[in-house]
C-alpha cells in the first residue's frame, strides 16, 4: 500500500492534490482501489458544478461493490477525466496517478492544509 | 469468533482479502476477482470451500428418509452419482439447495450450505425425529470433512498427475473413492462455475497436503487460487442459484426455475402436499435473465420496472460478466413480464437503465466430458 507524501488525505478513502494555489486535483486512494477490486464503471459530475466539501460527486464501481465519491474539498469541478471514466480499471493501476477532477476554490491550498497528511492517513488506514 | 477452515494459514500465506462469509472468514479474492474468474474458464482454478457442510445418513432406511427430506429422488441414483435438490418446509419454501452424493448403496453424504449448517440440520433432525419408518443413521459430520473445488478445462490433466484413479470414468454428476496425493478422498466431477472439473472432499487433517499437491500439479496449466468473488461470477454466468440471492426462506422451487428438482410423482415428502397445491393454484412469479448495454451493474435488491414505470420484481444477483464484459443480472420478476427480447427497467441510483431479458445460462460452454 502506498501513501505518497505530496498528497493530502480523507478519512472517505479520497486524495487530493495541490496543483496550484487554488486548485486541486482528486481521485481515490490506493487503500480504496485495493478494497474495491477490479474497478468498472465510473460515474463523474460535469464541469461547472459546485461541490461541497464530503459531498458526493459521483460514483465508481467494482464487480463486488458501488461506493460513493466525495470531494475532499470545497470547490468548483473545472476538468473531469472523461478518458477515465471510459477505461476506470486505470484507478486500479495507477490510483495516485489518475485523478477524477479537478477542482477550483479560492481557498483551495488552505482546505489542502486542513486534509489529513501521508502519515495520519497512513496511520487511520491500518487503524480500520 | 469468525470460524476457519483448515486451509486458512495458507490463505494468509497466499495474501488473500478474507471476508465474514456467513460466519466464515474465507477468502472473498487472492489476486483479482478477473483473473481468477479467467482462470476457471480458461485454464484452472482452486477454490477452498471447507466451509460447507456435510451431513451423512446411512443404513437400512437411507435411501427412504433422503427422498422423504428433499424434493428430488435419490432413489434413481447409482452408487457413486450425485444430485442436486432442494429440501422444503411442510408450506413448499426452500430450507436449503444441496447436492447430494450416493457414496455407498446405503449411504448418502449430504453437502449443505455453509451459512445454513445450523439451520438445516435442525430442521433435517425434526424430519427424522418425527420419521415414522425404519431411520437410517444421521449425523452432521461438517467438521470431519475438508472440501476443495478444482474447477476448469485443465483440471482432468492436472488432478490426473496426483491420482491412480480413472479419472475419465468418472461422469458428470458422479463421483468415486481415490487416493489424492496419498490422501483418501472422495473425487466427485461436480461443482458450481459450469466448467469441467472436480470436488475433493477427505479428512481436514489432509487439506493441507491436498491443497498444496493440487497447486504444484496446476502449476503448468497456470493455476490461479480463486475466492468467493470469482465464485460468485462464475455461478451468476451460468444463472445458478445460490441461496440468500435467488433462493431463501421465503421462496418456494416451482418459481425459482427448480421445478426441475421436485418431483411431485414421488411418494410423499416434507412440503409436497403445499407444492402440489402451488402448482395448480399457478405459478406467479419467475426467475429471468437480463442483459445490459454499457457498464452499469444491476445489483441484488434493486427494483425492476416494466417500461412504463410499475414495478414488477427485484434482482436477485448481478454483475459485469467478465468472460462477456456487458452486465448481467437475475431477476425475480412478476411472471407475464418475462419474455425473452423485451426490455424492463432496473432502478440504479436515481436513473432507470434499460435491461434486455435474454436467454440463460448467459454464457454458453463447450461441452464437457
Amino acid at each position: 500500500m502506498s501513501y505518497p507524501s505530496n498528497l493530502r488525505y480523507t478519512k472517505d478513502h479520497e486524495w487530493a492534490e495541490l496543483t496550484s494555489d487554488t486548485t486541486v486535483k482528486v481521485g481515490i486512494t490506493d487503500h480504496a482501489q485495493n478494497a474495491l477490486g477490479d474497478v468498472v464503471y465510473l460515474e463523474l459530475p460535469k464541469a461547472g458544478r459546485e461541490l461541497k466539501s464530503h459531498e458526493t460527486f459521483g460514483v465508481v464501481e467494482s464487480i463486488k461493490a458501488v461506493s460513493d465519491l466525495l470531494s475532499p474539498v470545497a470547490g468548483k469541478v473545472v476538468e473531469v477525466n472523461a478518458g477515465l471514466a471510459a477505461d476506470p480499471i486505470r484507478i486500479n493501476q495507477n490510483p495516485h496517478g489518475e485523478w477524477m477532477l479537478v477542482l477550483e476554490a479560492p481557498d483551495a491550498k488552505a482546505q489542502f492544509a486542513g486534509l489529513l497528511d501521508a502519515t495520519a492517513y497512513e496511520t487511520f488506514v491500518k487503524s480500520l | 469468533m469468525l470460524k476457519r477452515t483448515p486451509l486458512y494459514e495458507h490463505h494468509l500465506a497466499l495474501k488473500a482479502k478474507l471476508i465474514d462469509f456467513g460466519g466464515w472468514e474465507m477468502p472473498v479474492q487472492y489476486s483479482s476477482l478477473v483473473q481468477e474468474h479467467n482462470a476457471v474458464r480458461e485454464r484452472v482454478g482452486l477454490f477452498d470451500v471447507s466451509h460447507m457442510g456435510e451431513f451423512l445418513v446411512s443404513g437400512p432406511g437411507a435411501v427412504e428418509f433422503t427422498n422423504h427430506v428433499v424434493t428430488n429422488d435419490v432413489a434413481t441414483l447409482v452408487v457413486g452419482q450425485a444430485l442436486y435438490t432442494v429440501m422444503c418446509r411442510e408450506d413448499g419454501t426452500i430450507v436449503d439447495d444441496l447436492v447430494i452424493y450416493r457414496t455407498a448403496e446405503q449411504e448418502f453424504l449430504w453437502v449443505v450450505n455453509a451459512s445454513n449448517i445450523d439451520k438445516d440440520f435442525t430442521f433435517v433432525r425434526e424430519c427424522f425425529d418425527s420419521y415414522p419408518e425404519t431411520k437410517p443413521k444421521l449425523s452432521n459430520e461438517s467438521q470431519n470433512y475438508f472440501q476443495v473445488a478444482l474447477q476448469g478445462p485443465k483440471a482432468v490433466e492436472a488432478l490426473s498427475t496426483l491420482t491412480k484413479t480413472d479419472l475419465t470414468g468418472i461422469k458428470t454428476y458422479h463421483c468415486a473413492y481415490g487416493s489424492v496425493a496419498g490422501a483418501h478422498c472422495l473425487i466427485a466431477r461436480t461443482g458450481y462455475t459450469g466448467e469441467d472439473g472436480f470436488e475433493i472432499y477427505g479428512s481436514p487433517k489432509d487439506a493441507a497436503t491436498v491443497w498444496t499437491a493440487l497447486f504444484q500439479a496446476g502449476d503448468p496449466h497456470g493455476i490461479l487460487p480463486c475466492g468467493l468473488g470469482a465464485r460468485d461470477t462464475l455461478r451468476t454466468e451460468m444463472k445458478y442459484p445460490l441461496y440468500g440471492h435467488e433462493i431463501n426462506d421465503s421462496t418456494h422451487p416451482l418459481e425459482t426455475g427448480l421445478a426441475w428438482v421436485v418431483k411431485l410423482g414421488k411418494k410423499d415428502f416434507v412440503g409436497k402436499s403445499a407444492l402440489v397445491g402451488v402448482k395448480a393454484s399457478g405459478i406467479r412469479k419467475t426467475l429471468i435473465g437480463l442483459q445490459g448495454e454499457g457498464r452499469i451493474i444491476a445489483r441484488q435488491g434493486y427494483k425492476v420496472l416494466s417500461t412504463d414505470g410499475v414495478e414488477i420484481g427485484s434482482i436477485t444477483s448481478g454483475t459485469l460478466s467478465p468472460s462477456l464484459g456487458f452486465p448481467i443480472a437475475v431477476a425475480f420478476v412478476n411472471k407475464e413480464f418475462s419474455e425473452k427480447g423485451k426490455t424492463l427497467l432496473v432502478q440504479v441510483r436515481d436513473q432507470q437503465v434499460p435491461f434486455k431479458i435474454c436467454e440463460t445460462p448467459f454464457l454458453k460452454l463447450r461441452s464437457k466430458n
